[in-house]
């Protein structure tokens, strides 16, 4: 009895990664990180800026995200979001990048609280990257 | 008639006519090409943030307080009406065909009596709007620098509404765009999105969900996203539509000076012949009076 299970990743542009042979997706859920196996509940929740790891048996895989909704249902897991990076193809320039533009968000005073989170997150999370 | 000469430069200016309209109709082609695989490629997105969130609104257990963007505010006094168009014309019936309904959606909602708001994308939605409902348009926005219909752009109009939203401005948002059918066919359509309509839509499942956090926090983050959603949605329908538009358009037209110089060339070839005859009766006549 295999332990595996699909996975799909949705941009507004296009179906980012569709894997059908995964056995553990960690995401960054709005209240910590979740780790899903084959046969969790059903459930819906959205994330906050950080890493998806996905283990496979063909090699485990690192996204970036900076938001997103993930919804898990017999088995299969969608992930929505709009902003998301493979960490293998992104260079140390592009991380500084986003770092700057994170650090300029979380420096401005004009937000709210929830937008200052989410920008500190990004921040964090970035900053742990390089 | 027109003399010999002025028919050859008509010929020859249809025909420079026709040069344009196939060189735009071949750009079209290969641009609506991508446009409908990016419409395509678009869809998953829209359709699974549909269902997320008819299963969120299924499972939420206070309808009374349920976020103001899904129950609305409980009145419909003022109307925003958001007109998506192209910024480039050349494109057969598209704009106008939005302009259209819009414009009977429009005198509906002045007839009863509600205050109207527009806000225009595109500039030809623009162009045509201002001289009836100049008054009525608040913001108008256009994305002539962009290639390609992105998310970024969507996301923009996409918070602006939700901004005037929150700001009391409107109880009832419809954004009006062109479904993208076939190359022949598109339909325009008016989509409400603010209070979201999902009645007669059933859910997919009956299963339960878990939440995390709990229904209203998610809902509340998520409904500004699928404001955004549907507009960039709209936005690729569109310009898939404007190409397919443009496209067959511009195929008449080519058609139809094909047809031009035809005719021209026969009328052309006709007063040449009718102008040599002339010239030889009166060779010939001028002989025999000798």
């Amino acid at each position: 009895m295999s332990e595996e299970f699909k996975v799909e990743i949705v941009n507004p542009e296009k179906s980012f990664l569709v894997k059908d042979d995964v056995s553990e997706v960690v995401v960054p859920a709005f209240e910590g990180e979740m780790g899903i196996l084959k046969d969790h509940i059903s459930i819906i929740s959205f994330l906050k800026p950080g890493i998806i790891k996905i283990l496979s048996k063909s090699g485990d895989e690192n996204y970036y995200v900076e938001d997103g909704i993930v919804e898990f249902k017999n088995n299969n897991l969608s992930i929505l979001t709009s902003t998301i990076f493979n960490l293998v193809d992104m260079d140390k320039s592009k991380q500084q990048d986003l770092l700057k533009q994170a650090e300029e968000e979380a420096n401005k005073t004009d937000i709210n609280d929830q937008s200052k989170y989410l920008a500190d997150q990004k921040v964090e999370v970035l900053k742990t990257l390089n | 008639m027109a003399s010999l000469d002025d028919l050859k430069k008509r010929i020859a200016s249809v025909k420079s006519t026709q040069k344009i309209t196939k060189a735009m109709k071949m750009v079209a082609a290969a641009k609506l090409r991508r446009a409908q695989e990016s419409a395509e490629k678009g869809r998953p997105y829209s359709e699974k943030m549909n269902n997320v969130i008819l299963n969120l609104s299924n499972g939420i257990s206070d309808k009374e307080n349920a976020p103001k963007l899904l129950s609305g505010t409980g009145q419909e006094k003022t109307h925003l009406c958001v007109v998506m168009t192209s910024d480039r014309g050349l494109c057969g019936g598209f704009n106008s065909n939005i302009i259209k309904k819009a414009k009977s959606y429009f005198a509906k909602i002045l007839d009863e009596g509600k205050e109207l708001k527009i806000i225009t994308v595109g500039s030809k939605g623009n162009d045509q709007l201002k001289r009836v409902y100049g008054n009525k348009i608040i913001e108008n926005i256009s994305f002539k620098e962009s290639k390609n219909a992105n998310y970024f752009d969507a996301d923009k109009v996409g918070k602006m509404v939700i901004e005037k939203f929150e700001a009391g401005e409107f109880d009832v948002c419809t954004i009006f765009y062109n479904q993208f059918k076939n190359v022949i066919t598109q339909i325009p359509q008016a989509q409400q999105i603010i209070p979201l309509n999902n009645e007669g839509e059933e859910s997919s499942s009956e299963e339960s969900y878990e939440f995390e956090p709990d229904e209203d926090e998610i809902l509340s983050n998520l409904l500004p996203k699928n404001i955004s959603t549907q507009i960039f949605k709209a936005m690729l329908e569109n310009s898939a539509s404007e190409q397919g538009s443009r496209m067959s358009a511009m195929d008449n037209a080519t058609r139809n000076a094909g047809e031009m110089v035809d005719k021209l060339t026969i009328e052309y070839n006709r007063s040449r012949q009718a102008a040599i005859t002339k010239e030889l009766i009166e060779i010939i006549s001028g002989a025999e009076s000798l």
